[in-house]
């Protein structure tokens, strides 16, 4: 009962702190302003958590809570991301039948680049991902696309990170009307309640991170995306941003959308933004 | 194909660190795959480091040993530069080899 | 290849298993020669592995039982973050260490590993294992011949047997 309560009137105090956000945002309701929101997004994790270094965002619920930091580290000396690493980097290395490589589709060959992805690609007019990039890549030359949620994309994606650790996320937004909707929308999709549980991304993740739902410690959103891929204890595998994506829409029993369609495209778009200035940590290693 | 085994083994002074890290299921024989079946166990019974042609630690491991498993020891001895060689074997007879250079 | 597991070979693993508890109650009769089941020995103990509660586990693996010793240092967590990967740790400042066992106690066969520690080996395993439940890990090291142990209660909200 005392747990109980204390879980209600928890969201209830959070709702209201979003509730405030929100209404001083209605006064710059018809302005996207992504400047503003970064800023308000970083203070309320800074002030929530006054005692969380603030790159140590980027490292999940492990910032959170001693005793799994503990067992993170231990984890983390033979982590368990080590054969995916390997793979990607081997994959990365091999030329297509064709005799390029995914380092022909990259800037900089495609090392230390991470913290560039998503970004806004201004011909066509959409957020444009690492995991679609990848694909594309492969699609270009003749290769036939990986799934989005994990084998060989989360050890692409895994190698990719690797080498871009510790540089900072730098997302950009062109000043283009499309751009600024893609991260609104994006937002949105992140606030709004769905599925039977009647959740939001924001409901765990922004309102209630370093609590347990069920068993599980939840992660703070700000940085969530540094850490990807991840491998995660739970699934005994590796898994991609999309993955995440799906396995959060339905384990809130909402339906998820297709990997790297618009929408989730918008959210990692969104989330990614927010987490500007905080280092690349992944691939990551999860409950 | 790649080796199943990573091994981290560093010498500091008399003592050189090694650890581990396996690749294999584990599997227990008490989960169920998404048809309902049981999965076979499946595990590493035996993993064994070997130093100058003497064993320096051996495992014997039970299906409870984590998926992808690790483990971490220190023996005395040893010099930078010089071989240490880890094998397992599974429970159905699979196994693998690996000779790796003391850092 | 790999192809040794069927329906037989199973059903025979299982007989054997009971052929060597019998053995093993046979063993407790004063004038029964015990079997060497000591853990330096080089078989795989495999009816040590079958043995369901820690006790019989202990028993068959190494033929008597442990005291606790505070000389044991066992390192676990007091959350496991998942059941199917937990962090264990055993250290000790004990002398003539020959090996260290781990046992779950109400994992479905308690016994997880065993370590042969040689001459000029240090005491002191680190591993990562899987329990299906809030239960005792119990260490145990083998010195001198005798056996001293630790225990250590870990919580386990997410089960390591399952999906």
């Amino acid at each position: 009962m005392k747990a109980r309560s204390a879980i209600l009137f928890g969201s209830a105090l959070a709702a209201l702190v979003v509730g405030a956000l929100a209404s001083t945002h209605v006064t710059a309701a018809d302005k996207v302003d992504p400047a503003a929101d970064i800023k308000a997004f970083q203070n309320f994790f800074f002030q929530k958590f006054p005692n969380v270094k603030h790159e140590d965002f980027a490292n999940g619920p492990y910032s959170m809570n001693e005793d799994m930091k503990r067992q993170w580290q231990e984890k983390e000396e033979f982590p368990p991301y080590e054969f995916a690493l390997d793979a990607g980097k081997e994959m990365f290395a091999t030329p297509f039948k064709n005799g390029k490589t995914y380092a022909d589709c990259f800037p900089d060959g495609g090392i230390g680049i991470r913290q560039n992805y998503p970004y806004f690609d201004e011909k066509e007019g959409k957020v444009v991902t690492l995991e679609l990039a990848l694909n594309r890549c492969r699609e270009a030359n003749g290769e036939a696309p990986y799934s989005y949620v994990k084998d060989e994309m989360a050890s692409l994606t895994a190698y990719m990170a690797y080498t871009s650790r510790g540089k900072l996320m730098d997302i950009k937004i062109p000043d283009d009307p499309r751009a600024l909707a893609a991260f609104e929308n994006g937002k949105r999709y992140f606030y709004t309640r769905r599925g039977q549980m009647n959740f939001s991304c924001a409901s765990c993740h922004v309102q209630s991170p370093g609590e347990r739902i069920r068993a599980e410690v939840l992660a703070p959103a700000l940085g969530i995306l540094n850490a990807m891929p991840i491998y995660r204890s739970e699934w005994s595998s590796m898994g991609t941003t999309s993955r995440r994506f799906v396995t959060c829409n339905s384990q809130t029993r909402a339906v998820p959308l297709e990997p790297q369609s618009d929408e989730y495209r918008d959210v990692e778009y969104f989330l990614s933004y927010v987490a500007n200035g905080l280092p690349i940590s992944g691939p990551g290693a999860r409950p | 194909m790649a080796s199943t085994i990573r091994v981290r083994a560093t010498s500091n002074g008399d003592i050189t660190e090694v650890q581990a890290l396996i690749q294999h299921p584990m599997d227990s024989g008490f989960v169920k795959d998404s048809k309902g079946e049981l999965i076979p166990a499946h595990f590493i019974q035996e993993l064994k480091f070997e130093y100058n042609g003497k064993d320096v630690f051996v495992a014997d491991w039970g299906p409870a040993v984590s998926k992808d498993p690790y483990v971490k020891f220190s023996f005395k001895g040893a010099k930078k530069g010089d071989d240490l060689k880890i094998s397992w074997v599974d429970n159905k007879g699979a196994s693998d080899t690996t000779t790796a250079k003391i850092s | 290849m790999t192809t040794i597991t069927g329906p037989l070979a199973t059903r025979r693993l299982i007989l054997q298993g009971a052929a060597s508890v019998a053995l093993i109650g046979l063993g407790n009769l004063p004038f029964a020669a015990q079997p060497a089941r000591a853990a330096a020995n080089d078989k795989y103990p495999e009816e040590a592995f079958k043995q369901k509660s820690e006790a019989d586990a202990i028993k068959a693996l190494y033929g008597k039982t442990a005291e606790p010793s505070d000389k044991v240092k066992l390192d676990a967590p007091e959350i496991a973050e998942n059941g199917g990967v937990v962090p264990i740790a055993v250290t000790t400042t004990l002398d003539k260490v020959t090996s260290i066992s781990f046992f779950v106690a109400e994992n479905p066969n308690a016994l997880a590993a065993s370590y042969k520690i040689p001459d000029g080996t240090v005491p002191s395993v680190s591993n990562r294992l899987k329990m299906a439940k809030t239960t005792n890990v119990v260490a145990i090291v083998e010195a001198d011949g005798k056996l001293y142990s630790a225990t250590k209660e870990v919580k386990v909200t997410v089960g390591g047997c399952g999906g």
